[in-house]
Formats: structure tokens, C-alpha cells, sequence
């Protein structure tokens, strides 16, 4: 009564044609794709192992499926009403359902082993060669090499124009970083990952590596890398409106240039501290500002200051920023309790404070005429 | 079987002066089983566009790279809401709404046990719903955090976050009480000769999910509950500064999220078991296992939680317990596929709508169970954790799970709702557009994690690009293709060939033995099992 054989056909034509017009319509861009089906290239055993284990998984499920569904096809073609096919009466039989509930277990069996040992040695972060403590903040990493006395934040380097389209999207689109984590090749290097604000994670898939960074606990994992070459990777636990534009790269370098590297991180960073006590014009610092103030604060208060209303407050305007200089020092200094507000503190040298106070408090509507110096920050630090 | 018969004649004593008021009044104080059914259902067909208009707002967002109509926090409302209402308003309510109308029909009862309690429990949702989208216009717009709410991120929001916790607060007491009314139902009102192995499986299967809603509400309550005192009240549960530990929430939330899943799919498990025999013509083969593997998916479902917090870092012990549970979850999955094929098997098999969805569930759930499995294997499950990859399998169960097996039940009970026949012509053609559509959507989604996207951004890097369009292509028509549901839908409630008590000639549990639609106080006197 319900059964409408050739009107079947001919939906089925029509779904078809649909199908395929929507195929059409991306030829275009199907042509130029390089299509990535299957997990990026491995770079360490570990990604290796985990590449191996995937495709096992997947060819199992695949048999599986074929066991399952070809049977299915045929009683969906052979065993019609329309096809004029009798019903049986048959709904039990006890010997095959013992038999396809002990299979499966046997594949599990199977399958269980060599993930147990991956597992075991995934989280064996003994004997490493050298240490690095990577911490998460709202909206950047920051790698300190434990017993180097090196320590630096990594920022997003894609400009907004790519981002809003004023611009062409570079190649490392929004996988580009100010200062990449520099890391020795053919060196067990153990990560300890907290966070300072929320949960974020550091993954990098060609490493294999993926770890939540918790506030107030430590986790670790490891990775070793021989082949030299520049490996890229995304936060990817929601951490808040910048979780899109956190990402991790990494630079494997050969043991001496490493060495090298490590020098001149040091050298830079006696350089710095020399600085301390140099008093800097209002130009200067507003152009160290600005900059400053994209990469840490726009992403909330918006690069033209004005907030997001009910999410976070306007500087433009605001009387913490028009009002007196070290109330504004502190809450970039402090952070706010309970609010995305970060203590800056912990995440930017004087100098980038003094430069971005001094640029939100003579921006847009603000003109207090205030030039704020290191030595004033460091002057409010306890 | 006293109990039964003093229903029965409390029920008929009833109906004497239970004339339901008309208009609006009828809706706001029934307390019938059937009207009631209709009000979660259409709440929940509600729901369902409502959040799926936000799911077409984030596809189009994802359309191509950069930035083009959403700003990142509007863009994390949006998923984030997505997520909640889709699973507390949408398939959550659409299940409650089939046991309202079929558990009293299919066992024979004259209605629900608590039929107040069971108008409160609905009339609770469109006040929750309207926090939800309330939520959307306070300063700071809605929750942005992911429906999972973890802290801290879950800290630093507005006035919604609090409307929200109290939205699911509420959702949560209504699930609790219709749960409740359920596990009664089912278990006191039986007709006479209907034993408990005798139930048709959807029974069975509500039955058991009602055990998994009163278990677990209480704790997603207490996870909600400690977010908001941490959030006003200086209490320090999940915040490391206090001696707090914000892993904790996961543990809370996962307890209750893990069998909340499965509260979403084994009805779908039940509605399935029902279409499959009746267009096979031939009884549900293994009906003893499957009420056995739906009694061990509910088990396995509590000691199962932290599968999806691989990536947190636990001890290798707990990673390792954690897989082999996991991994056990598929065998009882797996014994359920192999039952339906094997009642396919050598049936008399015709292919109206509501088979056409079943047929589709059988296999596209398998493939989510297969990537469940993928998942479940910790070293993998490292790559692919909050990668699109999981976007894909949730959808696979979710979505082609328990949203299509949601169909299916619809199509296969309208006629008896409603009294007509659907639109046959236009049924077939909303399943093949759906299905086509959905793949099209969402398959793509394992590429792009394997590939290294993450979940949960508003923009990509440009070697995702090509997925995502089709993605979002597909995801288009997937939502158009449903407003033909709602228009079938409808034409059928309006008017259609009268149905008769019993359209498909393959079904036999008791509702077909009621008039289409069943008379408002139906089986006042018990019918007899044998
Ligand atoms: C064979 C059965 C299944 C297995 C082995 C399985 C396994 C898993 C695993 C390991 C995850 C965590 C992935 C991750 O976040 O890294 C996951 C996520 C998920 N699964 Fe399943 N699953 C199965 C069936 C189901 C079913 C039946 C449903 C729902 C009807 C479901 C819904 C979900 C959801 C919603 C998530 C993601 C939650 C989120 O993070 O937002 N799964 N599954
Ligand atoms: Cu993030
Ligand atoms: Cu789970």
C-alpha cells in the first residue's frame, strides 16, 4: 500500500543530481586541493607508532564493517517484499550470538596490547636531555628553558588585515609565531606544562604530542625530533575569544646551532636589563605600545578601545585609564579576580608595560599626556 | 497485577469529569499523556530549528578562512549554545515526548502514572528555553565556554552564565520527574500478562534510560551548582589559587556526560527496534540480548567517563583502565547491530520513510561507533582529542543516531497520532536529501581532524579550506532539507488518507490495536497479554 517502487527510483535520481551539482559547483576549488585525509606526517616515533596504530584500528573497522554490511546489502536486495520474498520466522539462535559476542572480544584483545605499551611509553618522560616549561595564557605560550635562565613569550604573528581580509592570507596563516620554541634535534626534550589563567593545550601533530596546560598543576610529556625543520600546531582546548590565534611553532634545529641560539638568548636578555633605567620619549613608547597592545589586549578590549559592552570593559574613555597612573599600572600589573583580566605582570617586561600604559592613556579619546617609564613599573612590582 | 486493574478503574472513574478545557487552557493544565506528548514534541521540533539556525550561522562563519561575519566571542556563543540546546532541548525532549505518547499506549496503561507531575515536567521547559535564548541579549551575550562549562573559563563570564547554570538547573528537574514517572509507569501499569520480558524494546529501552536520567541529573546539579558558588559565593572547588582542582569539574561533569550520552541514544535504540520487524515483517531477532546489551551499556556508561580526558594527563593506570572500558562499550553496541541485520535477514522487506531512517541509523551510527572506537584508544585518541575528528564522531551518533532514529519514530507514529497518512512521496525525498546532506556535512569533519583542526574555532588555516566548504555546503542543504520535515509534518497533522488502526502491516505491539489517533483516555479497561 505504501510502497512505491518506481517513485523510488526517481527520488533517488533526484538526490543523485543534487548530489553531484553541489559536487560541481566546487570543482574549482576540488582541483588546486591538496587533500589531507589521514594524520600529518609523522616526525617523531612517537607520532609514528600513533599513525601505525590508527591505520590497524582502521583496517580492523573496515573488515568489520564488510562483515556486517555486505550481508545487509544482500538482504536489502534479495530479501524484498517487492522482490515477492517470504518472511522467515526465525529470532533466536543461541550459538550464533555467542559467536559474534566472543569475536569482538578477541579483537579488543587484540587491539588493547600494542595501545597499552604506546601508552606506557608516551608517558615516560625519564631520562630527558633538556627541560622546558611551557605556560599558557590567554592568548599566548610562554617557554622557559628550567636552568638557562631563558624565557620568552610567543605571540600570534598573523596581522588583523589577514585575519579580516584587508590583506592576502600568507602560507602559516594564523600557525606563525613572533619567537618559535627552539628545540635541539635527536634530543629527548621533556615539556612541564601549567597554565596562568584557564585550560589551554599544547599540540603539535607531527610531534604526537598533545597536553592540557592546567592552572595551578603540573603536567608533562616529551618529544624527540631528528629531523631539523620547522613544526607547526594549535591550542586546542577552548581557552576564550583568542583560542583560534594561539599557535605553537616549533623550530628543530641541529645541536650547535642550538648552542648557539642559547648564547644569544642570553646576550639579549643582559641587553634588556641594562635597559632598566632608560627613560624613553612619549613617540617611542607609543609605537612599542601599540604593538603591545595588539598582541595582549585587543583581542578583549578591541584594538579601537571600545570593549566589548558586558564582556569587557572600554578603555577608551575609562576612568581606571584617565584616572590616576599607578591605578592603572596595578590592574595591568594585578590582573582582576574572576575576570579574563590576566596579571600582565608575570607576562611582560617593564618596558612593555610602561609603552602600553602610555599608549592606552594617550589613544583614541585618551589624552592624558602621561609618559609612563619602566622605572615607574618597576617601581609598583612588590 | 493489582495495581493494574485499580489504575485501570481509577482512570475510567476519571473520565467522567476530565474533559479537557479547550483552547490554550487544554495545553496549559493537561494533564494527558498524548497532549502532553505533542508539547514536547513540538517544543522540541522547536528547539531543534532554533539551534540549528545558530549550527548554520557557525557554517557560514566557516566557510572560508579569516573573519567574515562573526566576531570570535559571538562566534563561541553560538557553538557553545549550539551544543546545549541541541542535546537538553532538542533530542532530549523529542525522547521524552515518545515515551509520553507510546510507553502508556505500547503497555497498555490508561496514561502516565503522576500526570501532574508529568505536566509540570513539561510545562518546566519552555521556562528553561526562554533563560536560554534570553541569554543571548544580556550585556555580554550568552555563554561561551562549550557546553561542557569547564572552569576556569567558565569563571570569567556574565549575568548569562548564571541564567544558564539556573536554565539547566531546571531542565534537569524536569528530566528527573518525567524519568521518574516513567520508571512508574512502566513498572506498575502494566496490562494484565504483560511481564517485563514481554515489554516491546522501546519500553525496555526507556525503562532502563530512566534509571540513567534519575542517576545522573543529581550530579550534572552538583557540577552546576559548585560552578555557581565559585562563581559568587568565595567557594574555591575548582580554582587551583583556593586549593581547588579544576580537573575535578571534568571528572563531575563526565560522570553525568557519558551516560547522558547514552540517554540520547538508547531510546533511538528502542524507536530502531520497533521500525526494523514491522517493515521486515519478522520479529526482532535476539530480543533477550538485546535487553541484556542495553542493560550493559548502562552499566559500562558509569565507569566510562574520563575516555574524554585523555589528553588532561592521568597516570598511565587510570589511561589504561579508562581504554579497556571503553573498548568493552562496543561489544554490547556491536551485538545490537548484528541483531538488527540479523532481523533484516530473510525478512519481507519494504522500504516506506520511517525504514528508510532506520536502514540509514543501522549504518551511519556504526560508523560513529567505529570512530568511537578510534577514539578509545588513548594513543590515537591524544591526536584527534578536541579535533574536528570528535565533531565528527558525535555527529555520527547524535545526529544520524539519535536525531534521524528520532524521524524514523516520527514518520512510523504519525499515523497514529494524527490519524492520516504523511506524505509519503515528500518523506522519501526529506530522508534522501538528510542523509545525502549529512554526509556531505560531516564525514569531510574526519579529514579535517586528522588533519590537525581543532574544534571550537572561528577561523582556520588555509589548508583546511576545501573540507570545510563542502562542509558548510552540505550543512546548508541538511538544514533546509529539514524545513521539508516541518512542512510534512505539518500537511500530516492537517489532513491526509485516514490511516486505520494499524497502517503497517508488519507492527503488532498494542498502540495499532487503539484507534488512529488513539481515543484521548485510551485503554481504560486493560486489554489482556497473553
Ligand atoms: C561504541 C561506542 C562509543 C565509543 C567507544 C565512544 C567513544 C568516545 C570517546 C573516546 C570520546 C572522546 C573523544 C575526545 O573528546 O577525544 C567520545 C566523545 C563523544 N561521544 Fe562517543 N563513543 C561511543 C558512542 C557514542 C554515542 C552512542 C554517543 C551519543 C549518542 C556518543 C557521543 C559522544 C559525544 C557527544 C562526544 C563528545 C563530547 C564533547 O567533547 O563535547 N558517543 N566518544
Ligand atoms: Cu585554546
Ligand atoms: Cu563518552
Amino acid at each position: 500500500m505504501l510502497n512505491f517502487p518506481d517513485r523510488r527510483a526517481g527520488l533517488s535520481f533526484f538526490a543523485a543530481r543534487l548530489l553531484i551539482g553541489l559536487i560541481a559547483g566546487l570543482v574549482p576549488s576540488l582541483s588546486r586541493a591538496e587533500y589531507a585525509l589521514n594524520l600529518p606526517a609523522p616526525a617523531s616515533d612517537l607520532a609514528q607508532s600513533i599513525y601505525d596504530l590508527h591505520t590497524l584500528i582502521l583496517w580492523i573497522c573496515l573488515v568489520i564493517l564488510l562483515v556486517v554490511f555486505v550481508p545487509m546489502a544482500i538482504a536489502l536486495v534479495k530479501h524484498r517484499k517487492s522482490a515477492g520474498y517470504q518472511a522467515a520466522k526465525f529470532h533466536d539462535n543461541l550459538l550464533v550470538e555467542i559467536i559474534w559476542t566472543i569475536i569482538p572480544v578477541l579483537i579488543l584483545f587484540f587491539m588493547a596490547r600494542p595501545a597499552a605499551s604506546l601508552v606506557v611509553s608516551m608517558k615516560d618522560t625519564t631520562k630527558e636531555d633538556l627541560t622546558i616549561k611551557v605556560t599558557g595564557y590567554q592568548w599566548k605560550w610562554e617557554y622557559e628553558y628550567l636552568g638557562d635562565n631563558i624565557r620568552f613569550m610567543s605571540n600570534t604573528s598573523t596581522p588583523k588585515e589577514q585575519i579580516e581580509g584587508s590583506q592576502p592570507k600568507g602560507e602559516n596563516y594564523l600557525l606563525e609565531v613572533d619567537r618559535p620554541l627552539v628545540v635541539p634535534a635527536g634530543k629527548k626534550v621533556r615539556l612541564v606544562m601549567t597554565s596562568s589563567d584557564v585550560i589551554h593545550a599544547w599540540w603539535v601533530p607531527a610531534f604526537g604530542v598533545k597536553q592540557d596546560a592546567i592552572p595551578g598543576f603540573i603536567r608533562d610529556s616529551w618529544f624527540k625530533v631528528d629531523k631539523p625543520g620547522t613544526y607547526r600546531g594549535q591550542c586546542a582546548e577552548l581557552c576564550g575569544v583568542g583560542h583560534g590565534f594561539m599557535p605553537v611553532v616549533v623550530e628543530v634545529v641541529p645541536p650547535e646551532q642550538f648552542a648557539s641560539w642559547k648564547k644569544e638568548q642570553i646576550a639579549m636578555a643582559a641587553t634588556a636589563a641594562a635597559n632598566a633605567n632608560k627613560t624613553y620619549g612619549m613617540a617611542e613608547l607609543k609605537a612599542l605600545g601599540e604593538k603591545v597592545y595588539s598582541a595582549n589586549c585587543a583581542a578583549c578590549h578591541q584594538p579601537d578601545g571600545a570593549g566589548l559592552p558586558g564582556a569587557f570593559p572600554a578603555l577608551n574613555g575609562s576612568k581606571i585609564v584617565s584616572g590616576d597612573k599607578s591605578g592603572h599600572i596595578d590592574i595591568v600589573l594585578n590582573g582582576k579576580p574572576a575576570t579574563a583580566m590576566a596579571s600582565f605582570g608575570k607576562q611582560l617586561s617593564d618596558l612593555d608595560i610602561a609603552a602600553v600604559v602610555t599608549y592606552e592613556r594617550n589613544s583614541w579619546n585618551n589624552k592624558t599626556g602621561d609618559v609612563v617609564q619602566p622605572a615607574d613599573i618597576a617601581a609598583r612590582r612588590k | 497485577m493489582n495495581t493494574t486493574t485499580i489504575n485501570g478503574a481509577a482512570a475510567h472513574h476519571d473520565h467522567d469529569h476530565d474533559h479537557a478545557p479547550a483552547g490554550i487552557m487544554r495545553w496549559l493544565t493537561s494533564t494527558n499523556h498524548k497532549d502532553i506528548g505533542t508539547l514536547y514534541l513540538w517544543f522540541s521540533l522547536f528547539m531543534f530549528f532554533f539551534a540549528g539556525a545558530l549550527a548554520m550561522v557557525i557554517r557560514a562563519e566557516l566557510f572560508q578562512p579569516g573573519l567574515q561575519l562573526l566576531q570570535p566571542n559571538v562566534f563561541n556563543q553560538l557553538t557553545t549554545m549550539h551544543g546545549l540546546i541541541m542535546i537538553f532541548g532538542a533530542i532530549m525532549p523529542a525522547l521524552v515526548g515518545f515515551a509520553n505518547w507510546q510507553v502508556p499506549l505500547m503497555i497498555g496503561a490508561s496514561d502516565m502514572a503522576f500526570p501532574r507531575l508529568n505536566n509540570w515536567s513539561f510545562w518546566l521547559l519552555p521556562a528553561a528555553g526562554t533563560l536560554l535564548i534570553a541569554s543571548f541579549f544580556v550585556p555580554g551575550g550568552a555563554i561561551a565556554g562549550g557546553w561542557t562549562m569547564y572552569p576556569p573559563l567558565f569563571m570569567q563570564g556574565g549575568i548569562a552564565y548564571d541564567m544558564s547554570i539556573l536554565a539547566v538547573h531546571i531542565l534537569g528537574i524536569s528530566s528527573i520527574m518525567g524519568a521518574i514517572n516513567i520508571i512508574t509507569t512502566i513498572l506498575n501499569m502494566r496490562a494484565p500478562g504483560m511481564t517485563l520480558m514481554k515489554m516491546p524494546l522501546f519500553v525496555w529501552t526507556w525503562l532502563i534510560t530512566a534509571y540513567l536520567l534519575v542517576a545522573v541529573m543529581p550530579v550534572l546539579a552538583c557540577a552546576i551548582t559548585m560552578l555557581l558558588t565559585d562563581r559568587h559565593f568565595g567557594t574555591h572547588f575548582f580554582d587551583a589559587a583556593g586549593g581547588g582542582d579544576p580537573i575535578m569539574f571534568q571528572h563531575i561533569f563526565w560522570f553525568f556526560g557519558h551516560p547522558e550520552v547514552y540517554i540520547m541514544i538508547l531510546p533511538s535504540f528502542g524507536i530502531v527496534s520497533t521500525v526494523i520487524p514491522t517493515f521486515a515483517r519478522k520479529p526482532l531477532f535476539g530480543y533477550v540480548s538485546m535487553v541484556y546489551a542495553v542493560a550493559s551499556i548502562a552499566f559500562l556508561s558509569f565507569i566510562v567517563w574520563a575516555h574524554h580526558m585523555f589528553t588532561t594527563g592521568m597516570p598511565v593506570a587510570g589511561q589504561l583502565f579508562f581504554m579497556y572500558a571503553t573498548m568493552l562499550i562496543a561489544i554490547p553496541t556491536g551485538i545490537k547491530v548484528f541483531n538488527w541485520v540479523a532481523t533484516l535477514w530473510r525478512g519481507s522487506i519494504s522500504f516506506e520513510t520511517p525504514m528508510l531512517f532506520s536502514l540509514a541509523f543501522v549504518f551511519l551510527f556504526t560508523i560513529g561507533g567505529f570512530s568511537g572506537l578510534v577514539l578509545a584508544l588513548v594513543p590515537v585518541d591524544i591526536q584527534l582529542q578536541d579535533t574536528y575528528y570528535v565533531v565528527a564522531h558525535f555527529h555520527y551518533v547524535l545526529f544520524s543516531g539519535s536525531a534521524m532514529s528520532i524521524m524514523a519514530g516520527v514518520y512510523y507514529w504519525l499515523p497514529k497520532w494524527t490519524g492520516h497518512m504523511y506524505d509519503e512521496k515528500l518523506g522519501k525525498l526529506h530522508f534522501w536529501l538528510t542523509t545525502i546532506a549529512f554526509n556531505v556535512t560531516f564525514f569531510p569533519m574526519h579529514f579535517l581532524g586528522l588533519a590537525g583542526m581543532p574544534r571550537r574555532i572561528p577561523d582556520y588555516s588555509l589548508q583546511f579550506t576545501d573540507f570545510n566548504k563542502i562542509a558548510s555546503l552540505g550543512g546548508f542543504l541538511l538544514g533546509a532539507s529539514q524545513l521539508l520535515f516541518l512542512y510534512v509534518v505539518i500537511k500530516c497533522v492537517r489532513g491526509g488518507e485516514p490511516a486505520g488502526n494499524r497502517p503497517w502491516d508488519g507492527a503488532d505491539s498494542l498502540e495499532w490495536t487503539q484507534t488512529s489517533p488513539p481515543p484521548y483516555h485510551s485503554f481504560v479497561t486493560p486489554p489482556l497479554v497473553k
